[in-house]
């Protein structure tokens, strides 16, 4: 099978998967009744109505970590394939891949000393 | 007497039986028409390239439909197992023991009705469970479940299992922002910081298994463990894979997104309906998914005696080993207490990504120690038990000295947090109160 036709499975799958879970959800919609009104539409509060705009801005915090995983996703994307030639590296190859895994250490230690790795 | 030969027969008959079923199905899937369902297309006067696609979409309604029916009777069993831990009986009106119990539930929720709150993004509102039980489907694709069944064998399998999986981050945020709701939108945050954490010590420890095979393929990953599960040559690449997948299906003890006694109940409160069951239905298969990659990676896929022979036979061998590993998450669910969010923030950076790093430093180098110092197996001997055994000690060892260094680690730093705390240091780890006449 050519890599064509590999990919051509993968895109009929991504056509045909959100299909499954939506069927039920349709044939619910169906089924089901549809009585809305104000009350039972407003937004869930314990009791009581919901005071400002929900879609504020949040903490910093989380941008923080978002970045931090961000550092270490792209890293992955480079780890990948040294670790999937790794049978047949020469020893420079092999010795800039564990650089390249210092380096990255390295950001680690710092994010950890800036204390941007504690949850406040 | 009378009795050891009956529980025998007792023994004997379904086993017995179990062959002869396994054989007649198998003989039935090795027709041709079956195997080569192009071909026979094609054969038919079909035009090659509408045949291709004809095939390939049965294939994947095939292979997408297959978690969805496994999701009806996880439900059941989750249920069932949860109930025991807790002491109770669990379903057992609907059908014997119980086994009906999904499709009553699947029956009530058709019929409730589905709510969409009035402040809602709709697109996004509506997508969102879609997306999370289409990210967990999505995964199978690359799934070998026997040797000659599988979706597809794609070169880059394990990337691709990464980069689907973090479809259901998406979903997530979605759902939490589109409801237009305060307790939705700060579970959505807290899922998506717990999500991308537990992301980087699951894919670096992807990384030894592919150092291993030499191969990103899951079907390669499982051949490469003919000779000996990765499972005993990278003990902690398991351990890690196994804990961060448990946190990214968010369930205890690290169910902070729909922590009950916090946030009501997280990202989905204003789902109702069918679209709230589509949540759990991504979830329970995402848990069953999870103990499938266990067993693909980790414990030898569809390896087993007479797998290549009797492709039913491998694919029993499959389910057993992903049952194994899906009743250690359900154990570990049930009886675990949850962490509170900053212990599974720190947890995670600064146990889990340290020691994933560590790990990949050791393997890496000792792998090529032993390349270098010829106790690898040669690629003719990659299949042999024996030839294997030289690396997997070493590696093996390597791992529990790895082991056995951060244990003292963490020994010797509780011991000194103790101490801390004794001379009335507040430590990380107690609860200060909170301030009366708040």
């Amino acid at each position: 099978m050519n890599v064509l036709s590999e990919w051509a499975f993968i895109g009929v799958f991504f056509v045909l998967a959100p299909v499954l879970p939506a069927l039920p959800i349709a044939i619910g919609g169906i089924l089901s009744p549809r009585k809305p009104n104000a009350i039972k539409q407003a937004t869930y509060e314990c009791g009581v109505e919901t005071v400002g705009d929900t879609w504020v801005q949040f903490k910093v915090q989380y941008y923080i970590y978002g970045l931090v995983f961000l550092i270490f996703d792209v890293e992955m994307v480079f780890l990948f394939p040294w670790a999937l030639a790794y049978g047949q590296l020469d020893f420079f190859a092999f010795g800039a891949g564990l650089l390249f895994i210092f380096l990255l250490t390295d950001a680690l230690i710092y994010t950890w000393r800036k204390d941007a790795l504690e949850w406040a | 007497m009378d009795r050891t030969i009956g529980t025998l027969i007792k023994i004997a008959v379904p086993i017995v039986i179990g062959v002869v079923v396994i054989l007649i199905l198998n003989s039935i899937t090795s027709a041709s028409c079956l195997n080569d369902f192009e071909g026979c297309l094609v054969d038919g006067g079909m035009d090659t390239d509408l045949a291709g696609l004809i095939a390939i979409s049965l294939g994947v309604v095939l292979v997408a439909t297959f978690p969805l029916l496994v999701t009806i009777l996880l439900i059941w069993i989750e249920r069932k197992f949860a109930a025991r831990i807790q002491d109770r009986i669990g379903p057992n009106r609907v059908g014997p023991i119980g086994l009906v119990q999904p499709l009553a539930d699947v029956v009530k929720l058709l019929g409730k009705e589905d709510i969409t709150p009035a402040g809602a993004d709709k697109w996004l509102y509506n997508a969102s469970p879609v997306m999370m039980v289409m990210s967990v489907l999505l995964i199978w694709a690359v799934m070998p479940l026997t040797p000659y069944h599988y979706g597809i064998d794609l070169e880059i399998g394990i990337l691709y299992f990464i980069a689907v999986a973090s479809i259901g981050t998406l979903a997530v945020i979605m759902a939490g922002w589109s409801s237009n709701n305060k307790y939705a939108l700060l579970g959505a945050f807290r899922v998506v910081a717990q999500l991308i954490s537990y992301e980087v010590p699951l894919a670096l420890a992807l990384l030894v298994p592919v150092m291993l095979a030499g191969s990103m393929s899951m079907v390669g990953i499982v051949e490469a463990q003919a000779g000996m599960w990765f499972l005993f040559s990278a003990p902690i690449a398991a351990f890690l894979f196994f804990i961060s997948s448990q946190a990214e299906t968010g369930r205890a003890p690290f169910d902070l997104l729909e922590a009950e006694s916090e946030l009501v109940a997280g990202y989905n409160i204003e789902y109702s309906g069918m679209k709230f069951a589509m949540f759990f239905a991504g979830e329970f298969m995402h848990v069953f998914t999870n103990g499938v990659l266990m067993a693909v990676i980790f414990t030898g896929g569809w390896y087993g005696p007479f797998a290549r022979e009797a492709p039913l036979l491998a694919f029993t061998y499959l389910m057993l080993k992903s049952g194994f590993w899906y009743l250690l998450s359900l154990l570990m669910r049930n009886a675990l207490p949850r962490v509170r969010i900053d212990q599974l923030m720190t947890f995670n950076w600064k146990f889990l990504v340290p020691l994933s790093i560590a790990n990949l430093l050791m393997t890496a180098f000792l792998l090529k120690l032993v390349q270098e110092g010829g106790l690898a197996p040669s690629p003719e001997e990659a299949s042999d038990f024996i030839a294997n055994i030289p690396q997997t000690v070493v590696l093996f060892l390597g791992n529990v000295a790895l082991a056995a260094f951060v244990m003292t680690l963490i020994r010797n730093q509780g011991r000194e947090e103790r101490l801390a705390e004794d001379a009335g240091e507040p430590s990380d780890l107690t609860v200060t109160p909170a301030p009366a006449g708040d």
